[in-house]
Formats: structure tokens, sequence, C-alpha cells
């Protein structure tokens, strides 16, 4: 059916479609926005730090959940259990609920009112208002891209490989660290290169939680607001040409797919 | 010793029931059987990878039923090989060389010892996804063997291997059960068992049916299915009336109305009844002999074997008959031609 040619202009026009209204808009922005305004933003330090900020939160957000959720997304591909699929729900539900809503539900967890405010407070950790708040922002938002890539992953590597690696004498912890996590690496890792990307496009349940300190696209926003697009659009146009940098290059880095023989 | 006493087992609707088996040190024995007959399963349990519902596996006379799998002598190199595709072939074999306190530079010489023995040494610093089927399988058995296992279990070792490939795996085989180690082979191929083993288990439908020396179970086969998988082909359902029984002989009748001599009674009203092909004697005229069973028939097919030539030979009953090239030429065997079938009483097994 694809080597017919009407077919193939057809399927060729509509992805031609789809392509253009995902690079237009950001095509657009980069363009529409000249190198002096470039140039002048990129000095200004309060769009710097915000970036550095944006850019951390979500690293540190990927980096302490997005390997704690190394285990459960293990679990879920190896083990079959009671309510599994409730626990797959559950996981997704943070893609599904409203992010502002999602704000709101943490901000009852983590505010100064509740034992893990205080105990943050304590050890002088700030959850509201602070960059911690902002990380687990973050993290509850985009963890479903972690574990789930991940779950794949594993659930994707032979089990025939852990049992042999087992019957040769390993360790269960040994198998995992030596077969089933290199050999899910790329999709781990994948996982959270898509999860730090969601952490760093955040705005909903971070503005609810943290106003300050401004990451950027609260800052983007607050500039829209209160200054207009042309004050906005070069934030914005900065903000996404070093998240497509980092990106490509995480995506470049991830490594090779191995081929079991069957 | 390996003792297996009573395995149970059910994995979803399958069952493998009551494996008992006693294999004595530096024994070969495959177990042979059809696809989904359990053989695998088996290998499995021996190995710590499934747990039976009941059953225990005694090693030298300790009970390592419940041992785990890390510490069970039982080394298991499955049908597809299952090499760790992100290591290098030296990595693969070291692998259970490492984390035991081995020295290193050790390490390095029982993995190139082991890559001789297999004739990979050249393949070390591949990565198994560039390796042929043949390369793979002694990659996995030098993998296996690096972990210096009591009992080798290989599931289907053979499966996937051109001939001649074949030829030099099993001398490859033969070669490691000389130097003492027991191996539990997985096969559904007769002929690969009768090469190889020592003794042989046939399983059906997760039972074990029979088990012995190979001649042993070849010859005497106690089933009908042991008997067809054996690749015995003149078996006959009979049917045995009470008057059938004269001369000291029983007399069954097959579906065709072909009457068969035989020298033991049944003990029922029907029964299979096994010739050996190489018991029958074909000849161009109806011989003065002392064998009772004697059919006029036509040959339909010939077919030239490894070791002699098969005739097909339509006596009522299609029976089977091996001979030799020298035979055929003599005689004129050719399709078409009439020749006259004996076989004694004596050489008709009731099944």
């Amino acid at each position: 059916m694809l080597k017919d040619w009407r077919t193939q202009l057809v399927l060729i026009f509509f992805s031609g479609i789809i392509l253009l209204f995902i690079v237009a808009p950001i095509a657009g922005l980069l363009l529409r926005t000249s190198p002096t305004e470039y140039s002048t933003t990129l000095q200004d330090n309060e769009v710097v730090s915000s970036i550095g900020l944006t850019l951390l939160a979500s690293m540190g957000a990927t980096i302490i959940f997005g390997i704690l959720s190394v285990p459960i997304a293990y679990l879920l591909a190896r083990m079959n259990f009671p309510f599994k699929g409730l626990i797959n729900g559950i996981i997704d539900l943070p893609v599904v609920i409203p992010h502002s809503a999602a704000g709101i539900a943490l901000l009852g967890l983590i505010s100064r009112g509740t034992w893990i405010g205080q105990a943050g407070e304590a050890a002088g950790i700030s959850f509201v208002g602070g960059v911690a708040g902002i990380v687990v922002a973050m993290a509850f938002v985009s963890l479903p891209f972690a574990i789930n890539a991940a779950r794949d992953g594993f659930a994707a590597v032979p089990e025939k490989l852990e049992k042999a690696a087992l019957n040769l004498g390993a360790s269960p912890q040994r198998v995992f660290f030596s077969i089933s996590l290199p050999l899910a690496k790329r999709s781990v890792i994948s996982g959270l290169v898509m999860m730090w990307a969601r952490g760093l496009s955040e705005f909903g349940a971070v503005i609810i939680i943290a106003y300050h300190p401004m990451i950027t696209p609260i800052l983007i926003w607050e500039r829209f607001t209160s200054f207009g697009l042309s004050y906005a659009r070069p934030v914005a146009a900065i903000f996404i040409l070093v998240c497509l940098a980092i990106f490509i290059t995480m995506r470049v880095l991830s490594g090779k797919r191995y081929h079991v023989r069957n | 010793m390996l003792e297996i006493k009573n395995i149970n087992a059910r994995l979803g609707e399958f069952r493998l029931q009551n494996i008992s088996l006693e294999i004595e040190p530096g024994d070969y024995l495959t177990v042979l059987g059809l696809s989904g007959a359990g053989k695998t399963v088996l290998l499995e349990i021996l190995a710590g990878l499934v747990k039976p519902e009941t059953g225990e596996i005694f090693l030298d006379g300790k009970d390592i039923s419940s041992q785990s799998i890390q510490k069970r002598p039982f080394g298991l190199v499955y049908q597809d090989m299952a090499l760790f595709p992100h290591m290098s072939v030296r990595k693969n074999i070291t692998y259970a060389l490492k984390g035991k306190g081995i020295p290193k530079q050790e390490q390095n010489n029982k993995t190139l010892e082991l890559a001789r023995l297999t004739q990979v040494e050249h393949l070390l610093d591949r990565h198994p996804g560039t390796l042929s089927g043949g390369e793979a399988q002694r990659v996995a058995l030098a993998r296996t063997l690096a972990s210096d296992p009591k009992v080798l279990l290989l599931d289907e070792p053979l499966a996937s291997l051109d001939v001649k490939l074949r030829q030099e795996l099993r001398e490859l085989l033969k070669k490691i059960n000389q130097t003492g180690k027991t191996i539990i082979h997985v096969t559904h191929d007769p002929m690969e068992a009768a090469t190889l083993s020592k003794k042989i288990a046939i399983i059906e439908k997760g039972e074990l049916i029979q088990w012995g020396r190979p001649e042993e179970v070849f010859r005497n086969p106690v089933s009908e299915f042991v008997a067809r998988f054996s690749g015995i082909k003149n078996i006959f359902l009979c049917e045995f009336r009470k008057s059938s029984e004269k001369n000291g002989l029983s007399h069954g009748l097959t579906k065709n109305n072909i009457s068969i001599s035989c020298l033991d009674d049944p003990g029922k009203e029907t029964a299979h009844l096994m010739i050996p092909g190489e018991d029958i004697i074909v000849s161009e005229e109806k011989l003065e002999t002392s064998a009772i069973n004697q059919y006029k028939g036509i040959i339909n097919e010939i077919y030239f074997l490894n070791h002699g030539v098969e005739l097909i030979i339509d006596a009522g009953e299609i029976f089977s008959v091996v001979v030799s090239k020298r035979s055929v030429e003599k005689l004129g065997l050719v399709p078409g031609k009439k020749v006259w079938l004996s076989f004694k009483a004596s050489a008709v097994k009731i099944l």
C-alpha cells in the first residue's frame, strides 16, 4: 500500500502539516528575535540566573527522584502482583491532573503547617518559596516519564539473561547492576532526559509553591503579563535554545542499543 | 550421584509429574521428548530457576532442593544461548569467575583455557551479536564451564546448527563429558540422543515414560510413543481374540486384516505390535524358514540412507524394511517389484 505514489503523497502531506505545527511556532519565535535582543537578554542577570536555577532545579529533581524511581520501575517490569494495573495508573496521575491542581495538592503536603514542611524548616530547607519546593513540584509532574520509560526498558530485557547470570553464580544485586540496568540503560536515560525536560517546562505546579526564586517559565509569564510580548519573547527564545542544545546532546550520549541473539 | 525424586511441578496448564531419575557421576543423560513435553522445565527445576511443588534433588547424598540458584553446582546452557549482548565474549566467559576472589591473572588464564577448549580463542574480543550460531553455542558452553559446574545442563544445544557444526559440537560435548563432567542434555532428536548418551530418559506430556541405556530403550520401547519417537516404523494396532492363541502363539489382526503372530500373550483385546525393520527379511520368493510371519507385498518407495536402503513395502499394511545396498543390487529391488517379507514371531514385540 505504501508503495503507491498517491498514498505516499497523502502521507507526506499530513506528516508535513503535523511537523509544521510543531516547528513553525518555535522557528517563528526564534527567528523573530533579533540578534540585539538575544545579546541584551543574555546580559540580563535575572534571565541568566533564572535559566541556571531552572536547569539545576530540574536536574536535581531528576537525579534525586528519577534515580529513586528505578526500583519501582524494575518491580513493575518484573513482578506480577495484585493491583499492579492500579499502581501503573497511579504513576500516570501527575500527567493527567491539571498541574496547578497538582501544585495545590503538593502545597497541602509540604506547606509550613505540615510535618514535612516543619521537618524541612528544622533542617533549614524551605519548600514554600524555596528551591526545594521547586524541585519537589518539578519532580511530581515529571516522574511518570522516568518511571514509564525505565519500566518498559526493564521489561524489554529478556528474563533469560538474568536467569543465566544467576545460574553463573551472580547475586541478585550483581545481576541487576551488571545485566538488567546496563541493558535497560538507554530507556532509563531516555526517561531521565524526558523527566528533566518536562521539569524544565513546568509552570503550573511551581508557581503555586514558589513564585520566587523565579524559574524561567514563570519569568517569561511575568514579563509577558507585565511588559508585553516583546519582552517575554527573547527570554523564551534563549530558554528554548538552551533546552534544545542540552536535550539533543543527552539523546546522542544516551548509548547504543544491543540486540539479543535468538 | 544426582538423584531426582518424585519431582512434580505445575506451570499454568502444564504439569510435570513424578519425575525420578538417578544419574551417576560422569554420565551423559539425554532427556528426549517432543516440544512442550517438559524437558526445559526439568532443567530449570534442577538449576533452581523453577520451584517444584513437590520432590527432592540430592547431589552426592546431600539434599539441594532448597539451595539457592547461585549455590547449585549446575550450569545451564539455554537453547538460545542467552549470551550477554552488552559484553564481549571474554567478559561473558569471565562473568562466572568474577566476584569469587579469584586473582585477575588466574581469571584470564581460566578464560583462555576454556576458550581454547571450545575453540573460541579468536572471538574473545567480539560481541555476541556478531557471532554465528555455532560460535555463540561454543561461547555459551565456555561461559557455563567457567562456573565449574558438577552437572552441565544443556537445552537443545544442537537445534539451531547445521550438520557440520552439529558434528563439531557433538565431538566437543563428548570431549567435555570425557573430562568427567556429568551432562544432562535435552533434545527432541532421537539420533542426537543415540549418538551422545550413556543413558536416555523419554518424557511425554510431563511424565517420564522410560529411561535406561540407549540400546535398551530403543530395542525395548515400553509404549507406542517411545517406539514411534525412537524412529521405529512398523507398529500396528492389533486385535486379539480369545481363540487367537494357537500353537503356543498369539495372533493379532491389524485393521487391514493382516494376521501377525507373536510369542507372548498381550493379555488384552487390543495391543500395539512392533517389528524392528532390521528383523524383517526381504526375498523374491516365499522362504522355507522358521519365520512364521510371511507376506507378499509390493515395493512402493526406496530411500537411500547413510547406513543402508529403506524399502517401503505394501503388504496389506505398510512395512519399512532396512536392507543393504548390496541386497538392493543383488535382488534387483526397484519400486513396483513384488517381494516376500518374513519375520519370526520372536521378533514381534508387544508394546
